[in-house]
């Protein structure tokens, strides 16, 4: 979910992050449920509050990719509530590897406990791409979550997406993309902040769309989807 | 009477199960009005007698709970009201301080709602607050923009927290030992536990007269009161709903509160009166921002600030004709 702690020493490591054993165990089922029913919920639902608009166009079952903007560490708590809980166990945010398993706990943490889906973005070898993981969560039939901006950047201030999102539907053309437009959690928690004050979030749902087959006019499609959800919103001034 | 329930009423249980029987008449006639015209869009109608079903649900739950549970589940509404009025407003990020202090008011105003501290509860947020989020956001030091930003938390403060917590406040008066006006009491159970009838009939009057100014007004009403804030404000509507309401004031007074006939009158007068005001201060904060409903909390009626508008006005004018009379 986050460049900023990137630590180019990995790169020189024969091992990835992702080899991990905490990687490999996955979610802990159970104490995930309840960690999302007791406190991400009443968080995301109650204490900040969601304005959902076209909730029936999320995807009800996997293999499916959702793609959101990206302006603070509550974007993937709050599709995950989304969610509701019976697809808990399908839902898979996507984070950086060297963000998120930087130390022991935090890795538990995350893997076990948010069920984030770590990539190792600075991954290059013969046998392995960055986007294998991914892969592999389409495979098994889950709804994966990845935020195409790359980073949570300016509170608010929508970035270019990243080439990612092509390459990952070029990948997987068969497989839906849901579009999610987010506003208001860059102002309840922007990046550097760690006090948290609850502003209403709007979550705006587009319609899903897949792989032109080419590269630019998947990215022009999905720019102007993007425009349209986000010209549906009134946002005000945040300065 | 047995321990359920004693804090309330004959009164005060019997105009409960009332509106749950005027809520289920409105079900049923929207349910028969789905069958007998299907061609036309109920969805509306339908999910805001579902969400009043909630609000009485709540309002009914807490009362019959505890006077205290009722406090907090202001306290709630307060915070729910303030969030609704913060996302929409423009802000400035140097604040965000600010409004963590303006949120955390809200528990310690209804904590001297529950601890009956009357000189507390009616200076801390126009006095104190008044002086500490200007005082905090001088330590931020960001000054462009410095007035609106200070003047528009204040005033969204006060409407959603201040003055919402008066309604809370009825349930924690006391009749001092020498009032000026001498409370007509239905019967002793009142004496020990007024506050319930009091809220219940503020509550009562306030949504009531919304609901009678809107029908009278759709079908009878030609001028409108206020055209450039909201068309459908019209003079037949408020006079209709006065008189409704005023009526209603009379019934109900007597029987629910310690407030005599002329009272019950004057205090459906002067809710009618606020309540409209109340409404189109809203709509002209809407009208300002250039939206159409404050939020979506409540399916069918929009959001916390569209129900509550007339309450902000209606709260603290009838809290203090109590205050004044028997306080």
């Amino acid at each position: 979910m986050d460049e900023s702690a990137a630590n180019p020493s990995t790169l020189d490591e024969p091992h990835s992050l992702l080899d991990l054993e905490v990687v490999k165990q996955g979610p802990h089922s159970l104490l995930r449920y309840v960690f999302f029913l007791f406190v991400i919920r009443p968080l995301m639902l109650i204490i900040v509050g969601m304005n959902v608009r076209h909730g029936a166009r999320l995807p009800t079952s996997g293999p499916a990719l959702v793609i959101a903007n990206h302006n603070s560490h509550l974007d993937a708590l709050a599709l995950v509530a989304l969610f509701g809980m019976n697809r808990l166990h399908l839902v898979r945010p996507v984070a950086a590897a060297d963000y998120f398993l930087s130390s022991t706990w935090f890795a538990w943490f995350s893997i076990r406990i948010l069920g984030i889906l770590p990539i190792d973005r600075e991954m290059r070898s013969r046998h392995r791409h960055p986007l294998d993981p991914i892969t592999d969560a389409l495979s098994a039939g889950q709804i994966v979550l990845l935020f195409p901006e790359g980073t949570r950047g300016e509170p608010e201030k929508r970035e270019p997406f990243q080439q990612g999102i092509a390459h990952l539907a070029k990948r997987h053309p068969e497989i839906p993309i849901t579009p999610v437009f987010l506003h208001g959690l860059g102002k309840s928690l922007p990046r550097g902040e760690a006090l948290l004050v609850p502003f209403f979030c709007d979550v705006f749902i587009g319609e899903s769309l897949k792989w032109t087959g080419q590269r630019s006019t998947f990215m022009e499609h999905l720019c102007s989807t993007y425009d349209a959800l986000e010209e549906e919103a009134r946002v005000p001034e945040f300065n | 009477m047995n321990g359920w329930f004693e804090h309330l009423t004959t009164e005060v249980r019997t105009v409960l199960v009332g509106i749950f029987i005027a809520l289920a008449i409105a079900s049923l006639v929207s349910i028969t009005l789905v069958k007998c015209k299907p061609d036309r869009d109920w969805s509306e109608l339908r999910a805001r007698i579902r969400t009043w079903w909630v609000i009485a649900g709540l309002v009914a739950g807490s009362l019959l709970l505890t006077p205290e549970a009722a406090i907090w589940f202001f306290a709630f509404v307060s915070f729910l009201a303030l969030k609704e009025y913060f996302s929409l407003i423009p802000t400035r990020r140097a604040d965000r301080r600010v409004l963590f202090w303006a949120y955390l008011s809200i528990p310690v105003q209804y904590l001297w709602v529950s601890q009956r501290w009357y000189g507390m509860f009616i200076v801390f947020i126009p006095v104190y607050l008044f002086l500490l989020l200007p005082a905090r956001m001088i330590i931020i030091g960001e000054t462009k923009g410095f007035l609106r930003a200070i003047g528009t938390v204040q005033w969204g403060l006060m409407g959603t927290v201040f003055f919402l917590s008066h309604a809370a406040f009825l349930l924690a008066i006391e009749v001092s030992p020498q009032p000026r006006v001498v409370p007509a009491w239905p019967h002793e159970l009142a004496a020990a536990y007024p506050g319930p009838g009091l809220l219940l009939l503020l509550l009562v009057l306030t949504q009531s007269n919304d609901v009678a100014q809107f029908l009278w007004g759709k079908s009878l009403g030609k001028r409108k009161i206020a055209p450039l804030v909201s068309p459908g404000k019209t003079w037949v509507g408020f006079i209709g709903g006065m008189a409704t309401t005023i009526s209603l004031a009379a019934i109900l007074g007597p029987r629910l509160t310690m407030l005599d006939l002329p009272r019950s009158l004057f205090a459906g007068l002067v809710i009618a009166v606020s309540g409209l005001f109340g409404d189109l201060n809203i709509s002209a904060l809407k009208r300002d921002l250039g939206v159409k409903d404050a939020g979506s909390t409540l399916p069918g009626h929009g959001g916390v600030l569209d129900r509550v508008d007339s309450l902000i006005f209606t709260a603290p004018v009838f809290f203090h004709l109590v205050w004044y009379c028997y306080g």
